[in-house]
């Protein structure tokens, strides 16, 4: 059997055990990615750059501080991996090599993970449910390959189910992890907003943006989770609190959990087979002892507005500092530079695509004088709102349950000239990143053109492990996690 | 029409922290060019902000000694703009909820006390430096996220002569706590003035202009002066002022129009969604109250109090805390005149002090040995005119007074008999000076005087020789 088809935790039983070698797992890594990456496309700057930036041990030896060690992470292209391109699959980053590590880089080092210098796909600074707006061009669905994996988060999602990679991370700022994850099959989760540090993320939207974990089962997500969670001092926005031992929510069954069901996100829009997806998944629940109840998310129909006009305002901000100063493109040749404002219109006019010039431009208007109480502090008050009707619903009940898109994964292509429509396919997954809130989203079934369709399951801040207990419980009980793309 | 002067101060004072506002770089001054950045400071994708404790404490310090009322929930927001300076192209500032507000500043005038009250107090980043060289433009970084303190007057200053003792009284209160250098030419304090006329006893605001690059106090007074005269002169003719930012040219010693309120930038100032919201709670400020010293105003009245000084003394020794520390040191010596030590620290050793570019404090003259040397004059060992020159020996070779006038033989002839044969001498040389004084002109014998004084190298007590001189012209 193929190295690449195993769990990463399957993976640390057989180093452990002296089945496999370090060296044996990037030998086959490679080969995979050398033999399927030309159709997924899930990684970005193949061709140049080493693979791995560490020398690698031809014996294993274990060692109990050090529980990543050896397995291989991929990496989305907007955490910064010290001396290593990162460039948000972004043309205006061209040649960004960060000098410095992400902390969840770091954590992963320091945990013996072994970090792929070659970074997977994205959206442009995750500005994107498709992966069609990387500059690099989009990544494909390993099910299908003329749909898309879903996104920002697609190149790291369509590599871990192409079994292309065996943990990787992708960031979330309004279901760029959980949406290409239940595109792709396989599990995602966007942790709670200051669980993980998000120093070394470069930003898209500081107060929604969550790194987290894509993973071929939950076991495995809760392994990488455990690896990067915790206090950042470097992070103002992390929070000091403890982290549980995530392994031990994987046991438990779920009999007495009180799930509830929001009735506005069974509405128009949602497709059919997602429906039905949805209703067997619920019965799967009730049947292992959950006590399932419809709740109301009174507020939901804002969270799309809400959440364009504060993601945009902060990105237009976040984004600003690309300026052909001090490193990225530089659109106008030295010596040829007129005036500090041509160099700065050239460049970011080149150096940036179609939907980050849309979202700058959005998020700027929303922020300007005259517009900022109508647009932006409006959406700051009804984000409130929305936070409190998650809290209504977690003083009662210990989790959510909610398809994670409307849709099974789209055509390439299908939505690319309608940002509107594009921007809809969020809106399962939105209102977690608004409330700060934890979600993952799980397989939970098929198509009849074998597309995978995602179950999302929400909980109270800093309960990852109510996600965990369900999500396990659920996958232990389906089929949905072993099944396998052709490729 | 007679018009009156509105003026308001935006003063910015770099905080004396050693490491940046939101990282943990140094924050020393004329260092090598970006050699103290980091990816925080530098902006760098990725790279996250967190407040440097000591810059916030510092800020509630100068905001509690300028009277302001702390604010209990505060946060960062971000000032949005593109400038070259500026490494993330926003600034990290406050805007609606600043640190502290309502608070006031005294200030002594000539005439009266004027209480100025300051609106806001707030904290924020520093930008890097532009650098223009021939055909480039070079970025200093080292500058970029050194903690920065706005202070913002309300528009209660009514002259450019006011604005100026504003200055000084606020950097002599910033100075006292030592949280900021205030060195207008190391950057360390900058100031932007905005200012108006409006018809005399009108209740409304005429219409502004702001002043910048202003870099000394002398230029804030004299750019405010000019541009009083400029709108006045506008006013008169019936012209209407234009709302603009003006440079102050300090060559041209004239405000030039920078760019118009048309022109005016759109900050898109949002809360930092970096940084959380804080609360500043009692049990933070209390502390910080606590280690607020005795200000120069109280200090001041104090050292009129206590040591019967007139106010001019005790305002002027007590601008700078170092200095009113010594100055009180010497005060405290006994047995000379409070008022004597209060003319010698204001005259030579000042002077002393200034030719060497530093405070009094910094002489190394120790308060007893000070005492001593007045003691010497006071005795009348040595002339007023010798004891500055000993001042002067004693701190080039830290002897002390009585060893400095005895190497020297500096002291003071005051023995007549020993004076007599100069005297003679000079009555001897000086035929025509003694009868000038003689027939009545009192001037002469001032000449005379001086001539025995040079005989004796300075020595002779000068009262002495006068007295000696006239007993002997008007005796013979």
């Amino acid at each position: 059997m193929d190295i690449c088809r195993f769990t990463a935790s399957e993976l640390i039983e057989k180093l452990r055990h002296n089945e496999l070698s370090p060296k044996d797992i990037i030998e086959s890594l490679r080969k995979r990615i050398r033999a399927l990456d030309p159709q997924v496309r899930a990684y970005v700057r193949l061709d140049n750059a080493p693979f791995i930036s560490k020398v690698l041990e031809n014996v294993f030896t274990p060692d109990p501080t050090r529980p990543l060690k050896g397995i291989p992470i991929s990496v989305k292209d907007n955490i910064c991996t010290e001396g290593h391109a990162t460039e948000c699959c972004s043309k205006i980053l061209e040649g960004f090599r960060p000098p410095y590590d992400a902390t969840v880089i770091r954590k992963l080092k320091e945990a013996g993970a072994l970090i792929l210098t070659k970074k997977t796909n994205m959206d442009e600074f995750a500005f994107g449910s498709s992966t069609e707006n990387s500059c690099f061009g989009a990544s494909r669905n390993p099910w299908d390959l003329a749909y898309v994996p879903g996104g920002s988060s697609g190149g790291s999602a369509a590599a871990v189910a192409a079994d292309e990679a065996f943990l990787a991370l992708g960031s979330d700022t309004g279901g760029s992890i959980r949406q290409p994850a239940s595109f792709c099959g396989i599990v995602g989760l966007k942790p709670t907003y200051g669980r993980v540090s998000r120093y070394g993320l470069i930003a898209f939207a500081s107060s929604l943006d969550q790194i987290g974990p894509l993973a071929k089962n939950v076991k495995d997500a809760a392994i990488l989770l455990q690896a990067i969670a915790g206090y950042d001092p470097l992070d103002a926005t992390s929070v000091n609190a403890s982290v549980p031992d995530y392994s031990g929510s994987l046991k438990a069954g779920i009999k007495g959990v009180r799930i509830g069901i929001p009735k506005e996100y069974f509405v128009e829009g949602m497709d059919q087979e997602v429906k039905e997806a949805m209703d067997e998944a619920i019965a799967e629940l009730k049947r292992q002892g959950a006590v399932c109840k419809e709740v109301s998310l009174s507020h939901t129909q804002y969270a799309i507005p809400v959440y364009y006009i504060i993601a945009t305002a902060e990105a237009s901000s976040n984004l600003a500092r690309f300026d052909a100063v001090q490193y990225g493109l530089r659109a106008v040749a030295q010596g040829h530079v007129q005036n500090m404002i041509s160099l700065y219109k050239k460049t970011r006019g080149t150096g940036f695509g179609e939907e980050a010039k849309r979202r700058i431009i959005l998020g700027t208007f929303g922020l300007s004088h005259g517009y900022y109480d109508a647009y932006y502090l409006r959406a700051l008050k009804v984000r409130t709102l929305i936070k409190q009707d998650f809290e209504r619903v977690f003083a009662e009940l210990d989790c959510i349950v909610t398809p994670t898109s409307p849709t099974p994964a789209f055509r390439i292509g299908e939505k690319a000239q309608d940002p509107l429509r594009m921007y809809l396919s969020d809106i399962y997954t939105i209102s977690v990143n608004l409330a700060g809130i934890p979600a993952i989203s799980i397989p939970c079934g098929f198509t009849r053109k074998k597309l995978p369709i995602g179950l999302q399951v929400l909980a109270k801040p800093f309960d990852e492990e109510m996600l965990f207990k369900v999500a396990y419980t659920y996958e232990q009980n389906t089929p949905w996690h072993l099944e396998k793309p052709r490729l | 029409m007679e018009y009156e002067t509105v003026i308001g101060l935006e003063v910015h004072l770099h905080l004396k922290t050693s490491t940046k506002a939101f990282c943990g770089c140094s924050t020393e001054f004329g260092q090598e060019p970006n050699s103290q950045t980091c990816p925080v400071c530098l902006g760098m994708p990725g790279s996250l902000p967190v407040l440097n404790k000591l810059a916030l404490e510092h800020a509630l310090e100068a905001a509690l000694a300028l009277n302001c009322s702390i604010q209990e929930f505060t946060k960062f927001d971000r000032k949005n703009y593109f400038y070259p300076d500026l490494p993330k192209n926003y600034q990290i500032s406050q805007y609606d909820l600043p640190l502290a507000k309502e608070g006031y500043l005294d200030v002594q005038m000539p005439d009266m006390d004027k209480r100025i009250e300051i609106l806001r107090v707030h904290l924020e980043e520093d930008a890097g430096k532009l650098i223009h060289k021939d055909e480039v433009s070079l970025v200093d970084f080292n500058r970029a996220g050194i903690p920065l303190l706005e202070i913002v007057s309300k528009p209660q200053i009514n002259s450019p002569e006011e604005a100026y003792a504003y200055l000084v009284a606020l950097k002599s209160v910033i100075g006292y706590l030592g949280v900021s250098d205030c060195d207008m030419e190391k950057g360390s304090l900058r100031c932007d003035a905005n200012i108006s006329l409006r018809k005399k006893g009108a209740e409304g605001l005429g219409v502004k202009t702001e002043i910048k690059n202003l870099n000394s106090f002398k230029a804030v007074k004299d750019a405010l002066s000019f541009e009083v005269t400029r709108q006045e002169g506008l006013l008169q003719e019936g012209s209407t002022i234009v709302q603009e930012t003006r440079l102050w040219d300090t060559r041209e010693e004239k405000t030039i129009s920078m760019r118009s309120k048309e022109e005016a930038k759109d900050y898109r100032y949002f809360p930092e969604p970096d940084l959380p919201p804080f609360i500043i709670k009692k049990d933070m400020i209390e502390p910080i109250r606590q280690r607020i010293p005795e200000l120069p105003r109280e200090k001041c009245s104090r050292f009129m109090k206590q040591y019967g000084l007139p106010q001019y003394d005790a305002q002027i020794l007590t601008v700078s805390r170092a200095a009113a520390e010594y100055a009180e040191k010497c005060l405290q010596q006994q047995g000379v005149d409070k008022k004597i030590i209060s003319n010698w620290l204001i005259g030579p050793v000042s002077a002393a002090a200034h030719s060497r570019n530093c405070g009094i404090e910094g002489l190394g003259l120790l308060p007893a040995s000070l005492i001593e040397l007045i003691r010497a004059v006071q005795t009348q060992q040595i002339s007023n005119l010798t004891g500055k020159s000993v001042l002067e020996e004693m701190l080039l070779t830290s002897k002390s007074a009585g060893l400095v006038i005895k190497e020297k033989n500096l002291a003071q002839i005051s023995d007549i008999d020993s004076l007599k044969a100069e005297i003679d001498a000079v009555i001897q040389e000086n035929q025509k000076s003694a009868k000038d004084f003689i027939s009545g002109k009192e001037n002469a014998l001032m000449f005379l005087v001086g001539q025995v004084m040079k005989r004796t190298k300075g020595k002779a007590n000068p009262k002495v020789v006068q007295d000696a001189l006239r007993r002997r012209l008007t005796d013979a």
